[in-house]
């Protein structure tokens, strides 16, 4: 902790504020997709930098982890796919004024409860503190994921199966079975083949070594994950390497192996140890590096495949003029 | 020492802050990426300057995070670029020939 | 003070220059390409001095070792990602001699070209 002779890094906490509400209106406000995009991917990493300030680097990570990479990737590629024009009507002013109105009481009822909570506000730091040793990992949030509340953890991995499985049904019936084609986009400049090919093995060495260092410091699996699935979706847009198809069995095994790993461990807690997912005394560390080892894998292909979009067949495309046509929306 | 750092890490993201007026103004997308960029290289060097008073070990891992993924909104924007505009395939069968010329080859990643 | 912290000092508030520089340079100048220009001074130039004047601050060989692959990891970044945006501006120069929004004022530099095909 720094001395109060230091001179103290809040200075910076008004204009971060500052900059992230401006930054929230002119996204809400703004009509143009791509550039809304290319600001909320600024505005990331402008709430990375505040969860550093309000002391959670774990979330600073994750937030770094997906929305630098990952969901600016998602959004300007969708944003590429649909261009400016819509079919659909813009809403009226009444139904733009009630949105605004709900919008606006939900941040005022949320603000209440945040800033009507007692200072300090009830949490659970001592008992995770007095029982970690047990865990024997030095990260408090690693151990509260993985140990303490490992039911809500392994249900958030076989969530982020469940949603790949919905990606995949949003394909046509007959282009099941191919490979996705959403990052398809047309040939790449060579500065992005160039860092096609400089990026990913850099991305798997910090990917790797953001599940191993989560054990004791900020990090897990879940940002080394997501740091390899942002590899993965370069060399895919640099035309370096293709989606796996939608089929292939070792991919699936991929999106399944966190879940299932975990699931199995539990089930033979509760045979081996006191209850479902209880770790034997013993074998405590190695089981939990283990689950984080095939969740780390699981959430990298699980949110690369969530990223490369429903299995498509190449082809033509046809125009979106018909669509309107046939909707007699005028343009 | 690790005062001198603070001023300068906080001067630092001060400064890339006050760039984001560039997000808001444009007049072209290209501006607000580079409004973008300098805000994740500004965020890089911020890190690592208040990272003495922080927890050194994590805010050295944020910033190679930072680092490692600020070309990514550039990535995106300029793959978008070569897109079609409104190009998707159609679950009814499309009436041109088709052609399988869109380099679907195999290889895996 | 020691030696250590004099460069420290010296080297990190160029690295702070450069980013002030970089910043009057986004928002001061004309056109999309001197304000490419602008930002990737302050990419190169701004954390590569950033990052020196802490490397003698690292713990070794660890802290020292991170840092420079950070280093190196941004300043190739840095360099492809301005050949990106380049070709960014382009294209939206392009869009605009095309029909785009009015009144753009970058005429696409000869310059720009060159960019486009510099390979790695």
């Amino acid at each position: 902790m720094p001395d109060v002779s230091l001179p103290d890094p809040h200075w910076a906490d008004l204009p971060l504020g500052f900059a992230l509400l401006v930054l929230a209106l002119w996204l809400t406000w703004t009509q143009r997709d791509r550039a809304a995009v290319i600001g909320f991917s600024g505005y990331g990493l402008l709430v990375a930098i505040a969860w550093v300030r309000l002391g959670s680097m774990d979330v600073a990570l994750t937030e770094a982890a997906l929305g630098g990479g990952l969901m600016g990737l998602l959004l300007l590629t969708a944003a590429a796919r649909l261009g400016e024009e819509t079919d659909q009507p813009a809403p009226g002013l009444p139904a733009r004024l009630s949105i605004a109105l709900l919008c606006l009481g939900v941040t005022l009822v949320l603000a209440a409860v945040v800033l009507g909570l007692p200072s300090p506000a009830p949490n659970l730091v001592a008992p995770v503190a007095s029982h970690q040793a047990v865990t024997e990992l030095g990260n408090p949030v690693a151990a509260v994921l993985i140990a303490f509340r490992a039911v809500d953890t392994m249900l958030e991995s076989v969530v982020l199966a469940l949603a790949v499985i919905v990606l995949w049904s949003f394909g046509a019936d007959r282009a099941w079975g191919a490979r996705p084609r959403a990052l398809h986009l047309g040939p790449p400049s060579p500065a992005l083949v160039f860092l096609g090919r400089l990026l990913p093995p850099a991305g798997l060495i910090v990917g790797v070594h953001l599940f191993w260092t989560g054990a004791d410091h900020p990090g897990g699996p879940f940002q080394g994950g997501a740091v390899l699935a942002a590899m993965a979706a370069l060399l895919w847009l640099a035309r370096l390497g293709e989606p796996p198809r939608v089929s292939d069995g070792l991919t699936r095994l991929g999106i399944v192996v966190g879940p299932l790993l975990f699931l199995l461990i539990g089930l033979a807690g509760a045979v081996i140890a006191d209850a479902f997912l209880d770790y034997p005394e013993a074998l405590t560390k190695p089981l939990i590096l283990l689950i984080e080892a095939a969740k780390t894998l699981s959430v990298a292909v699980a949110l690369a495949l969530l990223v490369a979009g429903p299995p498509e067949l190449p082809g033509p495309m046809p125009p979106r003029q018909s669509g309107r046509a046939a909707k007699g929306v005028t343009p | 020492m690790t005062g001198f750092l603070l001023i300068a890490g906080v001067f630092i993201l001060l400064t890339v802050l006050l760039g984001l007026v560039r997000v808001l103004r444009g007049p072209g997308d290209a501006e607000r990426l580079m409004a973008v960029q300098l805000l994740g290289t500004g965020g890089v060097a911020a890190l690592l300057l208040l990272g003495s008073a922080i927890d050194l070990t994590a805010t050295t891992d944020l910033a190679l995070l930072l680092a490692l993924l600020a070309a990514f909104a550039a990535i995106a924007f300029v793959a978008g670029l070569g897109a079609n505009p409104g190009a998707f395939t159609a679950a009814r069968p499309v009436s041109a020939p088709s052609s399988h010329s869109n380099g679907d080859s195999p290889a895996g990643d | 003070m020691s030696l250590a912290d004099a460069f420290t000092a010296v080297f990190v508030s160029l690295g702070a220059f450069f980013f002030f520089a970089g910043w009057v340079g986004l928002v001061r100048f004309p056109d999309a390409l001197s304000r490419l220009h602008a930002l990737s001074k302050a990419d190169n130039l701004g954390l590569g001095l950033v990052v020196i004047g802490l490397l003698p601050q690292a713990s070794w060989p660890f802290g020292t070792l991170k840092l420079i692959a950070l280093w190196l990891v941004a300043v190739l970044v840095g360099g492809a990602s301005a050949q990106l945006l380049a070709g960014a501006i382009h294209a939206q120069a392009a869009e605009t001699s095309t029909g785009g929004e009015p009144g753009r004022g970058t005429e696409a530099a000869p310059g720009a070209n060159g960019n486009d095909k510099a390979t790695s």
